[in-house]
């Protein structure tokens, strides 16, 4: 299940404005890799690059190279939809739809792309809940509104319907900036079991979450407002948290700028 | 602390009276606009509440009554309002939406959409007796066809196109992209996204955006009276070039001497045109409240 992701390289550009520049990195399936850095570094936005996100922005493009085990996410002929069902995202906020019920909700993405089968959704929705650590709590209320769970559930809530459709990798941006802290134990809890299946990436301004729940750091930083944001450092979280090879990783996780 | 208590002390005689003045004023003003609406409901209600409780209101036509003979209904107006207003629907909202969805979720921003916006705000600007004589100058001197139920309703399609085109732009604009990012990051194709995620999010919105753009289109007189011609049987084909309904049954009557029955008739038809309306109006805020309890 879980995948390799190489990037090589990686430009990223909104309209004229470069955003990002020479990002090189490489995540190993089945770890937990967080992108640290300050605001505007354009870590989130090397995280879109890795399902194609970015693309949903008008303007933005992105050159080099990215890949899922060997295979060119950018390469000619590959849909960005396919790319979005192998790579999956949280996001900052907790967006359920709020159209549809709980279970609807985790169904969404197997079912809106053709699933009928009764027996399969029902297997797929409780156990992307129990992945996600939510099942007990709403197993008796499957159909009421996604929206009417607290802001922490309604997070996990995003994290089942993201695993329900299988991918390998699972991106998050900030999953915890909007959640008070018992929520975001809970997501952290979360983290550690979803990385035995897949690959995740997770986007934190939080360095205590970054040393928590992430086996690997890198941080990202820019020269100046105006300037691309660039990958100054990345390693074992442990090492970087430690005894960090450069000046300027360790005055932003000692928190003497940023 | 002297100059404290000076401003917590209540206001100086001149303060005072300015505040009283000012009241008065807003107070009269929210009379005098109020007042019209209100005369004009009662003596409708009044005049109007004798025709519409006879039974034979509801159920018959006007074939074979005068002005001078009591008796017969407003079957055939109502149903022509109804059916007229419904081919309108039917033409226009598919239209509007998808007009709508093509603005925001598929050319937001670009040259094209401001320029299709443009041309929206001009067409909610123009006048229903325009709109009226375009069809007539279209379908009647230049094809060449004759007048029609069909016809009027193609002018109304013209000026409930632009509302229901804006209230659903509106509705599709305070869908977050949040959302939409949420569906693109399941795999879901935009068309999809669209389709399953932003409309049924948007639903109650666009559905009451629907039931007021038909609502005001119901009461409009200009395209009626030039396009079809008032009928006082009942006839449902809508290709008919006779077809009664509730504003041209109103200015049918608008000559009778009071002491005819027809005289009673045209308050009739009056206040079973604003129940209609009323009636939508109110369906309209169920249906966005009921949208409203969705969502929590």
């Amino acid at each position: 299940m879980a995948k390799r992701i190489e990037v090589e390289d990686l430009d990223v550009y909104y309209g004229s404005f470069q955003a990002v520049a020479g990002v090189s990195l490489v995540v190993e399936p089945r770890t937990v890799t967080a992108f640290i850095g300050p605001s505007g570094c354009g870590k989130s936005t090397v995280l879109r690059t890795l399902n194609r996100m970015h693309e949903v922005i008008p303007g933005a493009y992105a050159k080099g190279r990215v890949s899922l085990d060997g295979v060119d996410l950018y390469g000619p002929g590959v849909d960005p939809v396919a790319v979005r069902r192998l790579v999956g995202m949280v996001f900052q906020r907790p967006n359920p739809f709020p159209s549809m019920s709980i279970y609807d909700n985790v169904a969404a993405g197997l079912k809106l792309n053709g699933t009928r089968n009764k027996q399969e959704l029902d297997e797929t929705v409780e156990r992307s809940l129990r992945g996600a650590n939510l099942w007990n709590e709403v197993k008796d209320r499957l159909n009421r509104a996604g929206t009417s769970l607290s802001g922490g559930q309604q997070q996990r809530l995003c994290i089942a319907r993201a695993i329900a459709v299988r991918p390998d990798v699972i991106l998050m941006d900030e999953p915890c900036s909007a959640l008070d802290p018992i929520s975001t134990l809970a997501i952290e809890d979360l983290i550690g079991e979803l990385k035995e299946q897949y690959t995740v990436v997770i986007v934190t301004h939080n360095m205590q979450q970054a040393s928590r729940v992430s086996d690997r750091t890198a941080f990202f930083n820019l020269e100046a407002q105006g300037l691309p944001g660039r990958l100054i450092e990345i390693n074992d979280t442990e090492t970087i948290f430690s005894n960090p090879s450069l000046k300027a990783t360790e005055d932003y996780i000692t928190g003497r700028f940023g | 602390m002297s100059t404290t208590t000076g401003t917590l002390t209540s206001p100086r005689g001149g303060r005072r009276a300015v505040d009283l003045v000012v009241r008065v004023l807003v107070y009269v003003s929210a009379l005098i606009a109020i007042a019209p609406l209100v005369w004009i409901l009662v003596s409708i209600v009044a005049e109007g509440l004798p025709a519409i409780l006879s039974a034979s209101w509801w159920t018959q036509d006007l074939a074979g009554t005068t002005d001078r003979r009591a008796g017969g209904g407003a079957l055939h107006a109502i149903i022509g309002t109804l059916e007229i207003g419904l081919v309108t629907a039917v033409v226009a909202v598919p239209v509007a939406v998808m007009g709508a969805i093509f603005l925001i979720e598929y050319a937001r921003g670009t040259r094209w959409a401001r320029l299709v916006s443009f041309t929206v705000d001009i067409l909610s600007g123009i006048p229903s007796i325009v709109a009226a004589l375009f069809v007539y100058t279209l379908l009647i001197t230049l094809l060449g066809l004759g007048r029609s139920a069909v016809a009027a309703s193609l002018a109304l399609v013209l000026l409930m196109l632009p509302t229901v085109l804006r209230s659903t732009e509106e509705m599709l604009k305070l869908v977050p992209d949040s959302l939409r990012e949420a569906a693109y990051a399941l795999g879901l194709p935009k068309w999809k996204t669209v389709v399953q995620v932003v409309i049924p999010t948007a639903f109650s919105g666009i559905a009451t955006g629907v039931i007021l753009g038909l609502a005001r289109v119901m009461g409009e007189t200009a395209p009626l009276l030039i396009l079809v011609a008032y009928a006082r049987n009942l006839y449902l084909s809508p290709t008919t070039s006779n077809m009664g309904t509730l504003p041209t049954m109103i200015n049918s009557g608008r000559n009778v001497a009071e002491t005819l029955p027809g005289y009673s008739r045209v308050w009739g038809a009056a206040l079973t045109l604003i129940l209609l309306v009323m009636g939508l109006n109110l369906l309209a805020r169920g249906v966005a409240r009921a949208g409203r309890l969705k969502d929590r």
